[in-house]
């Protein structure tokens, strides 16, 4: 069983503490695992993307260029940004919420919502949007918009884990304190993408 | 059964030397270094050792070298340019020698991702006659953490572990095994630890000795592998071999492989039974040909006609770092395969995404993607710093001189707050530097808090000594941020809990004999302004220090709000501040999740719109 997951999104959104709980979740399974993250100045709400590795033969951490089965998207540009990673046929689930940078907002650079879409529509067979940060609202705080993404990732029928591991390994990889908004926000994510 | 943990590899290194019983830790953060040392940090209580974050590199390979002259095994990690500054106590540690293991852990960036540039601390090691371990991954940067103390005490030299941000920052299933004994302590006085002309000769000769018994070591190295396959081969140092491996799959090859893990003193044996055996060898590491120059010097000195291609032919870049990617097209191009051009498309960004619909001509091009450069955070007290020096000075043109840390983002626009950047401590110095030929402009330094002890306090006195005219303003987030939040010397609080002591930086400054320094909360933009204008005005030496604790370490209580009502959508909070959290909202500006309720925004609205919400 090899599995490659990207997680893209910006910094300050949580995207290492998603591929350590997915990499949690694997080692519980019992399958040899890798992970590697944007941690340094790209933090700062620059362009961020983790890279998670499950399963022998297991070499280096960097998910080679379309090879990713899936690209889970935490930023809608982003998504894009990242889709060279996916593997054809792949699978993508993606936040629908944009973070505008500064560059947009001061007019030095252009966000160009629909056209971003459209290409993600298009060049995608397995597409998945859901607006995680609005979930992670209405779960009490919207800095969960990791977690509804991993809830929503955990309903995938290709993962080599279940559902309820991903969910046990991000309740003890978080402070107790978290643990009801983000179950929240799991079960939110799941509630979102189950058909 | 076998305990394993999810483990990065810094967490992996720092593992490795409990399991190897490290009585002595000393660190200055650097990126991506850091977690070595918090990690260590975490544990000195249970396991019972020494763990202190030192003011700068210099000092922390000191504490280190001292507790290993007693007969302690000691550890010491920074980034690569933190070897730099301490480069001094190095070069003669190695003459001089240890008796208790004495391990430098020292991470390279190669890209690079948060670092200044792009030295390869092989290189040093091989300046400095130190061997050094190579990792490619966390489990084996954790069992080369325990060879390197052995070596070192076998050797008697401090001994070099060089992971790069793809073994650092990568985690992995890591095996957990038992602590070991401890070295018995008791510095033993004796003419040898006291270096001087005549025991450097002798300390020389027996320096460059000891290189060819590590080379005998490393001959024996389980961590340097041969697998003899065809007459054409490839070395892999690090990481590289990874790519290398994964690169050979995808192009379902099959060639000679040595693995290296040792890259200096390169092992000879393996090397020249690959040699002997190939037509051809291609040599992949990242940043310096370490590895190839030595193979290359080895061939020659063995009589062997072997090609030896790689960085000197240009087929493996020296900047940047490797991935498969790139590995794989330097394979197919050194074997003279075909379809090189399709993958080095894959690496442009602008082009189609090559895995979805690689051999589709009707693919949409990737549209125009928005600049997601990294900035400084919603709220960052620095942003209020800049804003008001920038409002005091800049009109006059004043140069800003710059230093390392998050307030480096400065430079981004639209705060552009930023003219220099170098190195640790220097934008004090730079200014001092260009104030002495710059004698009707104004020249303004600003450096983080702990910079501020790490270099910057030396170019301050420096700069008092010197009648330099020139503002220092320290911004005091009361953290060393961009690292990860450590403490230093201006705090209540050591790497291993809380501490009476404080060093306050305006009471340094006075004492320095700095005329004029100012404190003031960056966040009251009305106080901030007063001080800038009188440290501008100050001829001589002024320090402003503008206190104010990161966002990221605070709890958020509050909230900005726009009154949209009042709001006239002249932008001036977005254009002037590149706040995250200012956005636009159609011809107004809205406040996004991210806000911390500065209210540096609020100061500034010409028409008052913008207030503050409890949370």
């Amino acid at each position: 069983m090899r599995m490659d997951i990207v997680i893209a999104g910006v910094g300050g959104q949580g995207t290492v503490l998603a591929s350590r709980v997915i990499a949690q979740a694997a080692l519980d399974a019992g399958l040899a695992v890798r992970t590697s993250e944007t941690i340094g100045m790209a933090q700062r709400e620059g362009t961020v993307t983790s890279h998670v590795r499950i399963g022998e033969p297991l070499y280096g951490a960097l998910i080679p260029d379309g090879s990713a089965d899936v690209l889970l998207g935490f930023e809608m540009a982003e998504t894009a940004r990242w889709l060279h990673k996916l593997k054809p046929g792949g699978t993508v689930l993606a936040n629908s919420a944009r973070i505008i940078p500064v560059s947009v907002a001061s007019g030095r650079s252009k966000y160009e919502a629909d056209t971003i879409m459209e290409y993600l529509r298009s060049t995608t067979d397995s597409l998945t949007m859901l607006d995680a940060t609005e979930l992670a609202i209405k779960a009490g705080n919207y800095r969960a918009t990791n977690t509804v993404l991993l809830g929503a990732m955990s309903t995938l029928p290709c993962l080599p884990f279940k559902s309820k591991g991903l969910l046990s390994a991000l309740l003890e990889t978080i402070p107790a304190k978290l643990r009801d908004i983000n179950s929240r926000a799991f079960e939110l994510g799941r509630q979102a993408v189950e058909v | 059964m076998t305990r394993k943990m999810l483990l990065m590899g810094n967490e992996a290194i720092a593992r490795g030397a409990v399991e190897a019983g490290v009585q002595v830790a000393a660190a200055y953060p650097g990126t991506p270094s850091s977690e070595v040392f918090s990690t260590l940090a975490r544990f000195a209580e249970e396991y019972d050792y020494y763990a202190e974050w030192s003011v700068n590199e210099k000092v922390a390979l000191e504490v280190a070298a001292g507790a290993a002259y007693a007969g302690a095994r000691a550890i010491v990690s920074m980034k690569q340019v933190g070897l730099n500054v301490a480069a001094d106590p190095l070069m003669t540690l190695a003459y001089i020698g240890v008796k208790g293991g004495l391990v430098l852990v020292v991470a390279d960036d190669p890209g690079p991702h948060s670092s200044q540039n792009e030295q390869d601390t092989r290189v040093f090691a091989g300046l400095a006659k130190l061997p050094v371990f190579d990792p490619a991954s966390p489990q084996e940067a954790k069992d080369m953490t325990i060879a390197a103390f052995e070596l070192s005490e076998r050797l008697n030299l401090p001994v070099f572990i060089r992971p790069t941000t793809r073994t650092c920052h990568v985690c992995q299933d890591v095996v957990i095994n038992e602590t070991g004994l401890r070295n018995s302590i008791g510095f033993k006085k004796d003419p040898s630890w006291v270096i001087f002309p005549s025991l450097a000769y002798k300390k020389h000769k027996w320096l460059n000795e000891q290189q060819e018994a590590a080379r005998e070591i490393f001959n024996e190295s389980p961590f340097n592998k041969l697998e003899l396959k065809t007459r054409a081969g490839i070395i892999a140092s690090g990481v590289a071999y990874n790519y290398v491996k994964e690169a050979l799959d995808m192009l379902d090859m099959e060639v000679s492989v040595l693995k290296i893990g040792t890259p200096y003193p390169l092992p000879d044996k393996q090397v020249l039974q690959l040699l002997k055996n190939t037509d051809r060898v291609l040599v992949i590491e990242e940043l310096e040909p370490v590895v190839e120059d030595q193979v290359i010097a080895m061939a020659w000195k063995n009589g062997i006609a072997a090609g030896i291609s790689g960085k000197n032919d240009t087929f493996v870049p020296r900047e940047g770092e490797l991935n498969v990617d790139k590995v794989r097209d330097i394979l197919v191009r050194y074997f003279g395969l075909a379809g090189s051009e399709a993958s080095q498309a894959a690496d442009d960004e602008s082009q189609a995404a090559p895995g979805v619909n690689r051999n589709s001509d009707s693919t949409p091009e990737k549209p125009v993607l928005p600049e997601r450069a990294p900035i400084l955070c919603a709220g960052c007290p620095h942003r209020a710093s800049f804003y008001i020096f920038k409002e005091t000075a800049r009109k006059d043109d004043a140069v800003f001189t710059g230093d390392i840390g998050c307030y480096t983002l400065g430079v981004m626009p639209p705060l552009s707050a930023m003219d220099t950047c170098l190195c640790m401590g220097a934008s004090v110095t730079i200014a001092s530097g260009m104030a002495a030929v710059e004698k009707d402009r104004k020249h303004i330094a600003f450096l983080g808090d702990s910079t501020f002890f790490h270099t910057g306090l030396a170019g301050l006195i420096n700069a008092v000594y010197n009648n330099s005219d020139i503002t220092l303003v320290v911004l005091d987030n009361r953290t060393t941020a961009m690292t990860g939040h450590q403490p230093h010397p201006g705090l209540n609080r050591t790497a291993t809990g809380m501490n009476e002591k404080h060093i306050d930086i305006a009471g340094v400054a006075r004492a320095v004999g700095v005329e004029l320094v100012r404190e003031v909360d960056p966040y009251d933009l009305e106080a901030a302004r007063e001080a800038a204008i009188a440290a501008v005005a100050h001829k001589g030496v002024s320090v402003v220090i503008m206190k104010r604790e990161c966002i990221a370490i605070v709890k958020t209580v509050k909230k900005c709000t726009v009154d949209t009502e009042k709001c006239i959508g002249c932008k001036k909070c977005m254009n002037d501040l590149g706040c995250p959290a200012l956005v636009p909202d159609g011809d107004k500006v809205a406040i996004g999740n991210t806000c911390n309720g500065c209210n540096v925004c609020g100061q500034i609205c010409p028409v008052g719109a913008i207030g503050e919400v409890v949370l």
